[in-house]
């Protein structure tokens, strides 16, 4: 409980940094003062605040948010720590299905944007099921097989790039590195249905994860019905991960994190991890946000950019510590 | 004799592979049944499929009369696999615990089938816990997570975890794999005195022929998927079953601590040197 305590803390702090920093800066107490509804001497701030910075970092903290829980439903129906959205060719599937939408069809609204990647994730995810389940689906299965599904949807997103329109082809790029870069309170009300529907379904779903996680055999002598349990978490998984990347690109690495630093905090049970890892998945993506924004002022680098060049050394750590598993 | 599980024609199969054919057995309530036989003969699988885990080809299983594997006859009474996991408990062999997962965390799995959406962690499940950490001789060890034991340990953890189920059947494969000589009579000692104890009908399947005969109350040694012959150790363990199922000369002399049949292998090296 003091875990989640002080994460909330420290997510609170990020926030108020973050809110604070950039180009027109605002003190700390000035920020407090108006998200608290106080009236500061300075009627910019509102506008800058509430409409500018605010939604950018309510979504950061969103999107990390689900992408962590995706991750550990993940690590946890596969038994397998390098598990993750990006690892079972999720966010690849989505990423691909946006960037065909902005190649094939420029002159498209930017509103089917995050429909057709959450599309996307869902074909990629139901395809992995579909072609790992033969009968009773392994774990080591689903694994070979969302790897495969992850590289042919990549290859064919770098195809829409080499023959797309350049314009067209930047704007792509820039969504798939994973950004939340002028987002606005209309991105969190599409986000925000899909969180409340399916984060409460992953708390009640823990428990379930916890007996799925002895292994197959275990879990249905003790009486799980294993196939439909694992299927459930799994489309709740794949429903977090989609509204995530749909709304802010493929921030990677994010899935594949929380769930381990979380279990560093508070170990392996699910009823406890799941909300842990929630919250240090949203603490993530904010604070990468806010060093993206700063590390080469004025220019901005996507969060997704942070969270893969710290991502992607832990997932090599990750691999030479299972190198013999 | 009462039996509480019994298979009916039950046939078996990974894919097209037919593991058990066609096969009727019946398991002794409130005594110790060992599952022998050589390798690939079908006495793990025979197991999965007395706990349910397979879906038979043919053939149901029942417990107590009612059908609990997921194919079975029209009109015949049919109990959820929650229910079944009340009465039933179940070991595989050499299960893997996830990475950093505390003996008590473990063991508190064992109550999964008795909770459910609406009721959470009871009384009932804390004692039961508490109960199997101690019979197991778990207890000082219930916060240490599970990597950091020795494999003797490990093992009495997952049964402790079985235990905590609570059913009056425990279906064990190979419960003292990779154990040395010690820890393996530790948990066939245990297993023994739950039987002894509570009356638990114990089935597992063992590699020892010796131990099997000095623990089991019932024998059952199978070969290629049937059942070559089922009884009591005196009765089935004899020179020609040892020479026809396991392909190997033995003689059988009473065991000097127990009496019970003991299987002694004539060994090459024994020929030779006796010529």
């Amino acid at each position: 409980m003091s875990v989640l305590v002080i994460l909330a803390v420290a997510i609170l702090v990020v926030t108020v940094l973050s809110v604070g920093y950039g180009e027109y800066p605002i003190s700390s107490i000035a920020v407090i003062k108006t998200l608290l509804g106080r009236s500061t001497n300075n009627p910019d701030y509102n506008f800058v605040i509430y409409t500018l910075r605010l939604p950018r970092v309510i979504i950061a903290f969103l999107v990390g948010l689900g992408l962590a829980i995706a991750g550990t439903i993940l690590q946890g129906l596969t038994r397998n720590p390098l598990a993750a959205p990006e690892v079972i060719g999720v966010e690849a599937g989505a990423g691909l299905a946006a960037v065909m939408v902005i190649v094939l069809f420029p002159s498209i609204p930017i509103f089917f944007l995050p429909i057709a990647a959450f599309t996307g994730a869902l074909i990629a995810a139901l395809l992995v099921y579909g072609l790992s389940w033969n009968g009773s689906s392994s774990p080591i299965r689903l694994i070979l097989v969302g790897v495969g599904v992850g590289a042919i949807a990549s290859a064919f997103t770098s195809l829409m790039i080499t023959f797309g329109n350049i314009y067209d082809v930047s704007q792509a790029l820039v969504w798939l590195s994973g950004s939340v870069y002028g987002r606005s309170w209309e991105h969190i009300q599409a986000l925000l249905p899909w969180l409340i529907v399916f984060i409460p379904l992953s708390l009640l779903g823990a428990r379930e994860l916890n007996t799925l996680s002895l292994g197959d055999d275990v879990a249905r002598g003790l009486g799980s019905s294993v196939e439909w349990q694992r299927g459930r978490l799994l489309i709740t998984s794949v429903a977090l991960a989609g509204a995530s990347v749909a709304t802010a690109g493929t921030i990677g690495f994010v899935g594949l994190m929380a769930p381990h630093l979380a279990r560093q905090l508070v170990g392996t049970s699910h009823e406890g991890l799941m909300p842990t890892a929630a919250l240090v998945g949203g603490l993530i993506v904010t604070l990468a946000d806010v060093v993206g924004r700063s590390l080469f002022a004025p220019i901005e680098l996507p969060c997704g950019v942070i969270t893969a060049a710290v991502g992607a050394p832990y997932f090599l750590y990750l691999l030479y510590r299972n190198r013999n598993a | 004799m009462k039996t509480v599980l019994t298979t009916r024609n039950l046939t078996l199969a990974y894919d097209r592979t037919t593991i058990i054919n066609d096969l009727n057995v019946e398991i002794p309530a409130h005594q110790i049944t060992a599952l022998v036989g050589p390798n690939g003969c079908g006495k793990s699988t025979l197991l999965k499929g007395l706990a349910r885990l397979l879906k038979p080809k043919s053939g149901t299983v029942y417990l107590d009369g009612v059908a609990i594997s997921k194919r079975y006859p029209r009109g015949v009474a049919q109990r959820s696999t929650k229910d079944v996991a009340k009465r039933l408990g179940l070991l595989p062999q050499s299960p893997v615990a996830p990475e950093g997962l505390t003996v008590r965390e473990l063991v508190a799995q064992g109550r999964y089938p008795h909770q459910s959406w609406f009721q959470q962690w009871s009384k009932d499940d804390e004692q039961f816990t508490t109960q199997a950490l101690e019979i197991t001789g778990m207890m000082e060890l219930s916060d240490r997570p599970l990597d950091s034991l020795s494999g003797g340990q490990r093992q009495r953890a997952w049964i402790a975890m079985a235990l905590a189920q609570n059913t009056e059947i425990l279906l064990l494969d190979e419960p003292t794999t990779f154990l040395d000589l010690a820890h393996q009579i530790e948990v066939l000692d245990l297993l023994y005195d739950l039987n002894q104890s509570q009356g638990r009908t114990v089935v597992m399947v063992l590699h020892d022929l010796n131990q099997a005969c000095r623990y089991a109350d019932h024998l059952v040694v199978m070969r290629q998927g049937h059942i070559y012959a089922q009884g009591t150790p005196n009765a089935v363990m004899t020179e020609a079953m040892v020479s026809e199922v396991f392909s190997l000369k033995s003689r059988i002399v009473p065991d000097p601590i127990t009496a019970t049949p003991m299987c002694i292998p004539v060994t090459r090296r024994w020929l030779r040197m006796s010529t």
